[in-house]
């Protein structure tokens, strides 16, 4: 794949994005009160689990840890086979080998590797790169990337999208996820730009937090991430996916996501192709629900395996 | 209902999700006979007269109304006399505004059992009366209960004392809200009340008198008398009355004016409205969509401040409208008990009927006529689609007069210049919108709008310390804030 290039007139208008924050929450409001109930939320809250990227980014993370969360990747619950598995996990790339080894080759879940110095991103360049070309040559099939905020911040615009087009470069075919960490871009108005930049150089999907900084997804943040990749999509017909993470940790939350999806972008975004879940905890949540629809009451929370 | 079919990227919203029925299920008895609330007294009213109100969603009767006689409605404004003269009007204002507060807190207490009901005489969604009908009144009886004591600062200088009796007539858009704008303002400034709800949505002003007994209001500060529009004159022109406010439309505030003329009532009027929306191409776009939305579909466009003329600068018009009509496709019309309707049930037969009536001129005129919801609309009661009209023109009927539904007109513009002339082109100043993101041009575009209220970047957004009225043929007078309280005050 060739590097995109992006003119300094397409720069300008990446930075010039208008955003009405009041607007945007009383939105984001108005969806938040939408009533799921009966088949509505069974349907839901199946598709949740299919869209959720398993994820733990640790320290502390072994292979063993990472075998855990494949497993239960794989079968989220074991006494209804019939579940779908959740979309990838999410590990570190000294993990990738033994997550790979634990999924085996011909696994339906995804393994994301984050990389290019997750979760700050402070390396060189190369060093990024090479990172990126580790994981997926250990058997990543998707790559989590994160930008260099300060580079943003201080308006440095053409390098985050040059950074960007390189690690495209860098992944080939494999799934890129961009994240912004949107906590610690300050406006939704400068959200929209990088939204709009990351898309022109060549994101399959953008993502908003690492989940280590503090606010990480949130319903406006993801409105106007969302709005952009429709924008994208009505002028080029390009489907560019979306990953809120890190904060959903309610099956509540996450039916409340995909009303906003489903009303901002419609039935082609509601599939694990083109939304996911960048979570831990969710999955529990959405397993308890689906149990305490199915038989009327709460399961004990030893029936679901901790991890 | 055509749309021209080509190769451009569309989106499947409409049906994206297939939303289950949540009924709001909080049980509300509804008595099947009522009358008036005169002097602190339910009272039965006549046999004579006595009509039905329906549930607009389902058009099936839901109680029968008596229609005030003369008689009925001189006991009313003499109660009110008496009541203003005994006690209301000596009693201090800080008592005042305990019996406002009371009020409030009861209203906020039976917050569900009101949305519910008036959902059910209106048709308009749960969602609406649950998040704006119900606590925004609430809202206004605490507003007001705090300027009970302190009226002094609404005419500094002056000494205030309270007109007299007031005679208020109110629509059926917002019934019980609208009851809240009259009676908190009159009642804190030692004012008493006879007021006529409309004869379509007659419940929850009824059960509002439930309240007044609950909170021990003294009997006749507050008396209901129900009835057509004859009701309405009769208790306007009753020569008992000392001022009178009516919110409802152009036509009727005309003969009211006429019949006031000449005697000593104080006079407001809350009136119909064209409202101009205008959209600079530099505006956040996506939140003017939401914006536009909000200004016409909000009660299915039953709005006297909608924001019914909308006007594109053209370099975005084609790319706006279509986004408009993608936003279209996510709203939920149907039953408006349903927690998930945006756009519920037009109030009556008569007025889906005049909403037809415009559409077929807008056919004459040569408009586009598009509809979209996100399903589709119940085949019983009366529900309109939220529509589209393009293509049409200033000199337009359905441009020119209030259709008071959900039907927007969709017109452009080349510069601020003639965004203006075509926002003042109206017989109405009632309300306007400007979307901009530039500072300048925003506070340019609101001072030179011809209108009671503008909103910049957002629209339909109300509070009660805030003025809101008309110029022009929209009436006059303000309701809302400081405002609020000088119809209702006699300053010497």
């Amino acid at each position: 794949m060739s590097l995109q290039r992006c003119t300094e007139a397409d720069l300008a208008a990446f930075r010039s994005a208008r955003i009405d924050e009041m607007s945007v929450a009383r939105r984001v409001a108005r969806v938040k009160s939408r009533s799921l109930k009966a088949d509505t939320k069974d349907r839901l809250l199946r598709l949740a689990v299919s869209m959720v990227d398993l994820t733990t980014l640790e320290g502390m993370d072994t292979p063993d840890r990472v075998r855990a969360l494949c497993h239960k990747a794989s079968r989220p619950l074991a006494e209804q086979p019939d579940l779908p598995s959740t979309a990838a996990v999410c590990v570190y790339p000294a993990m990738v080998p033994a997550a790979r080894e634990a999924l085996g080759t011909s696994s339906p879940v995804g393994l994301a590797s984050v990389a290019t110095g997750f979760p700050s991103g402070q390396l060189a360049l190369g060093q990024r790169l090479s990172e990126v070309r580790w994981a997926i040559d250990h058997g990543a099939t998707e790559i989590d990337m994160v930008i260099s905020r300060g580079r943003l911040l201080t308006g440095d615009w053409g390098w985050v999208f040059d950074e960007i087009a390189a690690t495209r470069e860098a992944c080939g075919p494999v799934v890129l996820k961009v994240i912004f960490e949107t906590g610690e871009l300050g406006s939704l108005e400068t959200i929209a730009g990088v939204s709009q930049l990351a898309i022109a150089a060549g994101a399959d999907f953008i993502k908003t937090s690492t989940g280590k900084i503090s606010p990480a997804a949130t319903m406006p943040v993801t409105f106007v991430m969302l709005d952009v990749i429709r924008e994208h999509y009505l002028k080029t017909g390009r489907m560019v996916g979306m990953k809120p993470a890190g904060g959903i940790r309610t099956a509540k939350q996450a039916l409340q996501y995909l009303v906003l999806v489903a009303e901002t972008l419609g039935a082609d975004w509601l599939t694990n192709e083109r939304f996911r879940f960048g979570a831990s905890s969710l999955l529990n949540d959405l397993l308890r629900q689906l149990i305490r629809r199915q038989e009327g009451t709460y399961p004990s929370p030893r029936r679901i395996s901790v991890d | 209902m055509t749309m021209t079919q080509d190769d451009r990227p569309t989106l499947k919203i409409a049906g994206a999700i297939e939303f289950s029925p949540a009924p709001e299920g909080h049980p509300v008895d509804i008595r099947p006979h009522q009358g008036h609330f005169i002097d602190g007294m339910f009272v039965e009213g006549a046999e004579e007269g006595r009509f039905q109100t329906i549930d607009p969603a389902t058009a099936r009767p839901l109680a029968t109304v008596a229609a005030a006689t003369a008689q009925e409605i001189d006991a009313a404004v003499k109660a009110a006399r008496k009541a203003q003269q005994g006690v209301w009007g000596r009693m201090s204002g800080a008592e005042r505004g305990k019996f406002l507060y009371r009020i409030a807190r009861r209203l906020q207490e039976r917050a569900r059992e009101f949305a519910v009901l008036e959902t059910m005489d209106n048709g308009k969604p749960i969602r609406e009366t649950r998040d704006v009908d119900v606590p925004l009144a609430a809202q206004h009886f605490f507003y007001y209960a705090g300027w009970a004591d302190k009226l002094g600062y609404a005419v500094p200088g002056r000494t205030p004392h309270p007109v007299g009796v007031a005679a208020q007539v109110i629509p059926w858009n917002f019934p019980l809200l609208m009851l809240s704008w009259k009676i908190a303002p009159a009642l804190a400034c030692g004012n008493t009340v006879v007021l006529k709800p409309s004869e379509t949505t007659p419940l929850s002003a009824m059960r509002f008198a439930q309240i007044l007994q609950e909170v021990g209001l003294p009997p006749g500060v507050v008396n209901l008398v129900n009835g057509p529009g004859a009701t309405g004159a009769l208790l306007v022109g009753h020569e008992g009355v000392d001022k009178v406010a009516f919110t409802g439309s152009t036509g009727v505030g005309r003969h009211i004016m006429r019949t006031v003329a000449g005697t000593k009532k104080k006079l407001t009027l809350e009136l119909g409205g064209k409202s101009a929306h205008i959209v600079y191409r530099d505006a956040a776009l996506t939140q003017a969509v939401e914006g536009v939305i909000d200004g016409i579909f909000f009660n299915q466009g039953h709005v006297c401040c909608a924001g019914s003329r909308l006007l594109l600068e053209a370099s975005i018009a084609d790319e706006f409208v279509e986004r408009l009509k993608i936003r279209m496709q996510s709203l939920r019309i149907g039953n408006p008990l349903d927690k998930n309707t945006d756009v519920g049930a037009i109030n009556s037969a008569a007025q889906l009927q005049r909403i037809q009536h415009y559409m077929d001129i807008a056919e004459q005129e040569g408009a586009g006529i598009w509809q979209g919801a996100a399903c589709p609309a119940p085949s019983e009661g009366f529900f309109h689609l939220p529509t589209l009209l393009t293509g049409v023109q200033q000199s337009d009927t359905v441009v020119r007069e209030e259709i008071f539904g959900p039907v927007l007109t969709v017109l452009t513009f080349r510069t601020p210049e003639e965004a203006v002339a075509k926002a003042n082109d109206s017989e109405y100043g009632l309300a306007a919108g400007v979307w901009t993101e530039k500072t300048a041009k925003l506070f340019g575009t609101a001072h030179a709008l011809n209108a009671g209220v503008v909103w910049a970047n957002g629209y339909n957004l109300f509070d009660p310390a805030s003025p809101f009225g008309g110029v022009r043929h929209s009436g006059f007078g303000r309701e809302g804030g400081i405002a609020g309280l000088w119809p209702y005050l006699e300053a010497r």
